[in-house]
């Protein structure tokens, strides 16, 4: 089943062509990471995906939900971490979550106190959480250490092989059998 | 959803800006009093107009953090792929806005009219007065603010939209609390005006605002 479908896509920005004729088809149980120079369109493709972005040309087309981590961190800074990510998503599906991302001792923590690194892991625990099948990731790397990495591996695996689809803007080469697609300079 | 998003908007109201807003007013109505002098006659005359310019810049002061914050934090993003439509977002903002700062205003009105100097039924007019307004003053903060997050120096830019569109509710409002009578149809005809058309508003400019 296809969860994500981009036909002959073209973006324009800010009067800059970002890429044209773009194709991409996301099957569920398939990771796709986006890779290309800095400024050639990644971030905005995710925002395309995400239907938060209208194609210049092109259609694209979702058949599932979508849930994205970028810049933003969507959660409120002056709560605790556990009430913050749960105004996202029910208690059940907060746990495994948390545990997943080893954020089980920070949950009573004030989202604005958290380290960099801590805001980076809650945000793709509230990614997790969100249950949707179709997962846009913004430099998941970043800012994580190797213990956050090797989390995010197993994260995305059990994802994938739960039926959902991972599509990853990475400078960096993740750990599994991802397809790449370069966007051109 | 909705209801959660109402409770959040409450939440964030009670514990930040709405104590803020509803001290402003206070101050307002009381430096009133300097402005024209302590003659009681001529402050009961211009008293409750006070009142309505004292409301007016405390709906002004929250401007800046109905929207911006949530669009810089990617929660309006998140919200959109939820399927939550822009419209029910800036619904939601405009009815949580109201009862954190709603309901502390006409409490607030009680002590300002002390202020003020209004006697019994004026004080009764200008309270059903605000009740009937204040929600037309939620809807133009967050219309407002919609239109100004992300721009710099949005908090003045705000003030310069908002004060010259509430200009009918402060004509039909404080006339209402002075006098009475049709001007209470007239303030609700655009309170509930205001209302119906700041959702959309929003949800336009949180649209354009996306890049």
């Amino acid at each position: 089943m296809t969860l994500l479908a981009l036909d002959c896509v073209t973006c324009r920005r800010g009067g800059r062509l970002l890429f044209e004729g773009l194709d991409l088809a996301l099957a569920a149980g398939e990771g796709v990471r986006l890779a290309g120079p800095n400024g050639t369109g990644k971030s905005s493709l995710l925002r395309l995906a995400a239907g938060l972005l209208d194609p210049t040309i092109g259609t694209v087309t979702r058949t599932v939900t979508g849930t994205l981590a970028d810049e933003g961190i969507a959660l409120d800074r002056e709560r605790r971490l556990g009430d913050a990510l749960g105004f996202w998503t029910a208690a059940r599906c907060l746990e495994p979550a948390v545990e997943a991302f080893g954020l089980d001792d920070l949950l009573a923590v004030p989202v604005r106190l958290l380290s960099t690194g801590q805001l980076r892991r809650a945000r793709l625990a509230r990614v997790m959480a969100s249950g949707a099948p179709l997962w846009l990731l913004d430099e998941p790397l970043n800012g994580l250490d190797d213990d956050g990495v090797a989390r995010l591996d197993r994260a995305i695996a059990a994802h994938r092989a739960g039926g959902g689809a991972v599509l990853a803007a990475s400078h960096v080469v993740l750990a599994g059998d991802w397809r790449t697609l370069e966007l051109p300079q | 959803m909705i209801a959660a998003l109402i409770l959040r908007e409450v939440r964030r109201g009670l514990t930040g800006s709405a104590w803020l807003a509803v001290a402003f007013f206070l101050v307002v109505a009381a430096l009133i009093p300097f402005a024209v002098g302590p003659d009681a006659a001529l402050l009961g005359r211009v008293g409750h107009g006070g009142l309505w310019i004292a409301a007016l810049t405390a709906a002004l002061l929250p401007v800046e953090r109905l929207i911006e914050p949530d669009r810089a934090d990617g929660v309006l993003d998140q919200l959109s792929l939820r399927g939550v439509a822009e419209e029910a977002i800036g619904a939601t903002k405009i009815v949580g806005h109201w009862l954190s700062f709603g309901p502390l205003l006409l409490l607030a009105t009680l002590p300002a009219a002390l202020l003020l100097g209004l006697d019994g039924p004026t004080l009764a007019r200008s309270l059903v007065a605000l009740a009937i307004g204040t929600p037309g003053l939620a809807a133009l903060a967050v219309a407002v603010a919609a239109l100004t997050a992300g721009l710099a120096r949005a908090g003045a830019l705000a003030g310069l939209l908002l004060l010259p569109l509430s200009v009918p509710l402060l004509i039909f409002g404080a006339a209402a609390s002075g006098a009475g009578g049709s001007a209470f149809a007239l303030e609700g005809a655009v309170s509930l005006l205001l209302v119906a058309g700041a959702p959309f508003v929003a949800g336009a400019a949180i649209r354009a605002a996306r890049t």
